[in-house]
């Protein structure tokens, strides 16, 4: 009877022991199988790159030069209103001033 | 400088218009290819940034030792292109990066400080916009302080491990290559003074509107 009740002790413990292969291998079957890790593992030249992993560069170029001409535009633009403003200060203060 | 001032814009003008041509033309860099011609405005926007930098220092230490006016509506003017032209090298140098280090921004030493130069004179404009009657002088501290950064920024990349190209890029140069780069920094470095020449001249206008409003006021 003791031997019985030790049995249905173990069961679960060895039930879990036999369900880690299982679980292993249902898990590893779902995984896509692993990529060759392109310039970590070897050496690939650049034109034998995937299309997903080469970043063009026409478009960094582009924001750039975009980037440097939008600013002083902006600044150009910014200088001329500021300016504008006290041309517009300048003659209303002239209107101001008492005439002599 | 009024007699030269409009020989100088259709200068400046021809040669904005005429470095896309020459940059197109320029021979391209072995490993970078097409994304290293992002360096021919890259770097000279970085030239007008420190030289910026260096006219608002010498102006406020003139500013603070005789409290010439001029020299101040200077050291406005130099912080100013600091602040304009330092963010236009803060973007272009992370577009080169993504493509070249495969990241836009590292905190690497040479990036690292140039972003704290930069901010440093975003401080002294700041300070100049709300600091109220007398932020004139901390403002010089600051802008002399900022200044006082700048050989860090520049030797940063010979003096410590950083990622960033070193300074012995430039003289080292392809003649192709060489001819389009002084021929960018030219035509930055006159806009400079053109922007320089109009910016200082809106200031005194700025400063005779305050004085006239100030004797009406009296």
């Amino acid at each position: 009877m003791n031997r019985v009740r030790s049995w249905w002790r173990v069961l679960p413990i060895l039930a879990i022991l036999g369900m880690g292969p299982v679980l292993g291998a249902v898990v590893s079957a779902q995984q896509p199988p692993p990529q060759p890790k392109a310039a970590q593992d070897e050496f690939v030249p650049i034109d034998q790159l995937p299309p997903e992993e080469k970043l063009p560069a026409a478009p960094l170029l582009i924001a750039a030069y975009s980037v440097a001409w939008l600013a002083v535009a902006g600044y150009l633009f910014s200088i001329w209103r500021r300016l504008d403003r006290v041309e517009r200060d300048i003659a209303d203060a002239g209107r101001r001033l008492p005439r002599t | 400088m009024q007699r030269l001032f409009l020989p100088l814009t259709l200068l400046v003008a021809a040669m904005f218009a005429y470095a896309p041509v020459m940059i197109a033309q320029a021979p391209y860099e072995s490993t970078m290819l097409l994304v290293q011609k992002i360096f021919y405005f890259h770097v000279p926007s970085w030239f007008v940034m420190f030289s910026g930098a260096f006219l608002c220092a010498g102006a406020s230490v003139v500013y603070l030792a005789k409290g010439s006016r001029n020299a101040d509506h200077y050291a406005l003017t130099g912080a100013e292109l600091a602040v304009v032209f330092g963010l236009m090298g803060l973007i272009t140098g992370p577009l080169w990066a993504r493509k070249a280090w495969g990241v836009w921004w590292e905190w690497d030493v040479k990036l690292t400080l140039a972003l704290v130069v930069w901010l440093t004179f975003v401080a002294y404009l700041l300070l100049r916009r709300y600091g109220g009657p007398g932020s004139e002088k901390l403002a010089a501290g600051v802008g002399i302080f900022g200044a006082a950064n700048i050989p860090f920024v520049y030797y940063s990349v010979n003096w410590w491990r950083t990622i960033h190209p070193k300074t012995t890029v430039v003289p080292t140069l392809r003649p192709g290559m060489r001819g389009t780069f002084w021929f960018c920094v030219a035509a930055f470095m006159l806009l400079m003074v053109l922007i320089v020449a109009v910016r200082v001249r809106l200031e005194r206008q700025r400063a005779l509107v305050d004085d006239v409003f100030l004797d009406l006021e009296d």
